[in-house]
């Protein structure tokens, strides 16, 4: 009944492609940056919005791209975690100064300190430039080879960043410090500050992702996805659209590895970005559906928030349980979850939205 | 659809208890936030320091109705030594109860790394009970942590003084081979700087063989010993990593008795699981031993004779007395605060001001039970680490046996190195070092 698009009326192609071509989509849509933007930062608490929502926005802007590479392009990556790191790092180059001697060329690349911002987009560039030379092996290797492949990246970078102390800037712990974060001459520094910044970040790039997938090269990387050989017989080139699949997806991950680096930890070692970061993204992704938007946030709430919920439930209820029976039992619970998950809906929580999208529809009077 | 909308409202539950601020806690209650970690690789290390930092406080409050007659409420979060997740503890549990937390005591160098950029702003003293940043000593530049008792420096050059004294003099470490099996993460790295800076001192060949993290996969690190032959080998792992080590070692044949841990490294799990190859392992001690003393006696009656407590089978070790070492420190920093700011529950603020005074004497460690477990010290701005002393131990296969006596480390080697770091610190982060007025 509310939810009905009955009588909204096409007239230009343009409306029909539209991001959101159901006027409720857009309200809800609206409604939900008003509430995320104007509301929360209110009424959340602190450790709402420090310890959970940051978070939470970082890994959904990881999960989306990841999401353009998997679920849309259809390249499995297992990289996600060295990508992020390259974000990170490079961002911390970029805010630190970056000092090359480069003795064989007889010159040296040096860069002063740059602000925050700026340095975030680099950094974010820098893993799309990588994302793109490990790309480049997509082209003749496919599926679970090509998971084999980014996985030596994700292997190759955790060893770069231990080992080569010009990235840490040589301290002797390997464990790096943000520098303040002053965008514009303003300091980003309380929590409402932070998830204002993460939002920010996290609603352009979402858009952006949305407005991409919908595109011509959107529908690239689906054709790829879909069948490589049809795509490429019908005038799609496989190597334009593998490589912007993996630049647009690295850009995102690296960007969201500055955040999390920046943003949520202020200070990080190596193993913040170990294969682990990368398995937690990837079923983020799955969990909660392949080629949606929509589904990495669901996807990213569920792997993230729902441990940590489960974690306080027995605390919040009273229940006298020792933490180590805690821990154990989110695990058994969050596993069963998934497994239930997957059997009932293997399209991830995605595909329970658009079912019940459709429900909504006919509603009250289902036939 | 009644399931669905019962996970609906459970889910709209689970926010609203997410959102719950701190209730439950009486406003005349000091709350202590309590990181730990009970499972994962590091648990066998974790559960035993966790239980003695919980048990010290049952047994304040039993015995003497906390501190000052506060009481103390404690709860617990467990981190899985993961440092995101230490983050989030922290941020769940640093405002709770009447005034927030006292202080953090987090039991992870990369943790320890993460929170002392946050608890400049929230106002909260870092306890590092001979862990964590090593520069943090600097009380000015590092006003929140304190790195009680000793560093990864500290320890470095005590280890090296030992091995100096197995042969007989300082200037026999000329021409030896001196190598550093290390967990890969900050923890592992802190101590190479000092390393090395005694192997220029006193002309010793010096290598650093890396773990990687958890640390059950080690045999390319000890062929690569097997081969360089080195005269001693130092042990910085932590977890299942040091058992690994020390079976690893007596894989290809290398003594044991040539091993010396870190005091993270020197524990009873970390030999038990290795059996008869631990025999005549050694370690340094962060001045205490194992083995029971006047406060344990305390704690077996106010509280294992009450049926309360968590850490019975673990009464005595190693890390379970370091765990009650941690806990006293932070209760005197408190029972000091309330000397200045009165009998109540304080903010994180004034406990700083009751670490930074810390004087404990020996007539104090006599009173408090810990007689023969460790050494007077004090802290002040200049100086958050008190001591640098240290032993070591052995294990015979059955107990630690302690073989030294104590070891001073160093300071006119290590200030420079401290000096240094803090003050880059400070430049990076753009602090102006300072001693509070009090």
């Amino acid at each position: 009944m509310l939810y009905r698009e009955a009588g909204q009326f096409k007239s230009s192609y343009s409306a029909d492609m539209a991001m959101f071509p159901i006027r409720q989509d857009r309200i809800a849509l609206a409604l939900l940056l008003v509430v995320a933007f104007f509301i929360v930062p209110f009424v959340a608490s602190d450790y709402f919005l420090r310890a959970i929502l940051v978070p939470f926005l970082i890994l959904s802007l990881g999960a989306i791209g990841l999401n353009i590479l998997v679920g849309y392009c259809g390249q499995i990556s297992l990289g996600a975690g060295a990508f992020m790191a390259i974000g990170a790092y490079s961002t911390y180059k970029f805010t630190t100064g970056v000092h090359l001697p480069l003795d064989w060329f007889g010159t040296e690349i040096s860069i002063p300190p740059l602000a925050v911002l700026p340095s975030i987009l680099l950094g974010g560039f820098m893993a799309a430039i990588v994302g793109i030379l490990f790309g480049i092996p997509s082209l003749r290797i496919k599926g679970l080879y090509l998971a084999v492949a980014t996985l030596a990246a994700q292997f190759f970078f955790d060893w770069v960043f231990i080992r080569v102390k010009w990235f840490s800037n040589y301290t002797p712990s390997g464990s790096v410090a943000a520098p303040e974060l002053n965008f514009f001459g303003l300091v980003v520094h309380s929590s409402i500050e932070r998830y204002l910044l993460c939002l920010a970040f996290v609603t352009v790039f979402a858009f952006i992702a949305k407005n991409l997938v919908r595109g011509s090269l959107g529908r690239q990387w689906m054709a790829i996805r879909d069948m490589d050989i049809a795509a490429e017989l019908m005038g799609i080139r496989p190597f334009y659209a593998k490589l912007t699949a993996f630049a647009v997806s690295s850009f995102m991950i690296g960007i969201s590895g500055a955040l999390w680096a920046f943003v949520y930890l202020g200070a990080w070692e190596p193993l913040a970005f170990d294969i682990n970061r990368s398995f937690q993204l990837l079923f983020m992704v799955i969990i909660g559906g392949l080629g949606s938007i929509l589904g990495s946030f669901l996807g990213a709430a569920f792997i993230l928030i729902l441990p940590i919920f489960l974690d306080q439930v027995p605390h919040a209820l009273g229940i006298p349980i020792s933490v180590e029976t805690i821990s154990h039992l989110v695990f058994i619970i969050q596993g069963s979850l998934i497994c239930y998950l997957l059997i009932v809906e293997p399209h991830g929580f995605a595909r329970l939205w658009a079912i019940a999208k459709e429900k909504l529809r006919l509603w009250p009077y289902p036939y | 659809m009644l399931g669905r909308s019962l996970a609906l409202g459970a889910a709209l539950l689970g926010l609203a208890a997410l959102e719950e601020p701190a209730l439950a806690q009486g406003a005349g209650e000091q709350f202590l936030p309590r990181l730990v970690y009970r499972t994962g690789a590091y648990a066998p290390n974790g559960i035993p320091f966790a239980n003695g930092a919980a048990d010290y406080y049952t047994m304040l409050n039993e015995r003497d109705g906390g501190i000052g007659g506060v009481k103390v409420v404690m709860e617990e979060c467990e981190t899985g030594y993961a440092t995101d997740k230490g983050v989030e503890c922290y941020e769940r549990l640093k405002s709770k109860g009447a005034t927030g937390a006292a202080y953090v005591s987090p039991l992870s160098t990369g943790i320890t790394f993460a929170l002392t950029e946050k608890v400049f702003s929230d106002k909260i003293p870092l306890l590092t009970l001979g862990y964590g940043r090593s520069e943090s000593r600097n009380g000015a530049v590092f006003p929140w942590n304190f790195i009680a008792l000793g560093s990864y420096w500290t320890a470095a050059d005590v280890a090296i003084q030992h091995i100096a004294k197995e042969l007989g003099g300082m200037d026999k470490l000329k021409g030896k081979k001196i190598s550093l099996v290390y967990h890969d993460s900050p923890y592992g790295k802190e101590p190479i700087p000092a390393l090395q800076l005694r192997a220029q001192k006193n002309g010793f060949e010096f290598t650093a063989i890396p773990v990687t993290h958890p640390g059950v996969e080690q045999k390319s690190q000890w062929l690569a010993i097997r081969q360089n032959r080195p005269d001693y080998v130092l042990l910085w792992g932590w977890g299942v990593m040091n058992s690994v080590a020390i079976q690893e070692a007596a894989a290809v044949a290398y003594p044991r008795d040539k091993m010396i841990g870190v005091w993270w490294s020197g524990a009873e799990p970390d030999v038990t699981p290795a059996g008869d190859k631990a025999t005549g392992y050694k370690a340094l001690l962060l001045q205490h031993p194992a083995g029971k003393f006047a406060v344990h006696a305390d704690i077996e009656k106010h509280v294992y004779a009450k049926g309360q407590g968590v850490g019975k089978d673990t009464l005595g070790q190693v890390l379970f007395n370091r765990g009650l070492i941690d806990s006293m420190i932070g209760s005197e920093a408190i029972r000091t605060a309330q000397g200045k700011f009165g009998k109540k529950p304080l903010t994180g603020e004034q406990v700083r001001w009751g670490f930074e005074n810390l004087n404990i004497d020996a007539a104090r460690i006599k009173a408090l039970g810990f007689e023969g477990m460790l050494a007077p010290f004090k802290f002040s701005c200049a100086d958050h680490q008190g001591a640098d002393m240290a032993r070591v131990h052995q294990w015979d296969g059955k107990a630690w046996k302690v073989i030294s006596d104590f070891y001073t480390a160093d300071r006119s080697l290590l200030d420079p190195l401290v000096a240094d770091a803090a003050a880059k610190y400070a430049a990076e982060k753009k602090i102006t070092p300072e001693c509070a007025k009090s």
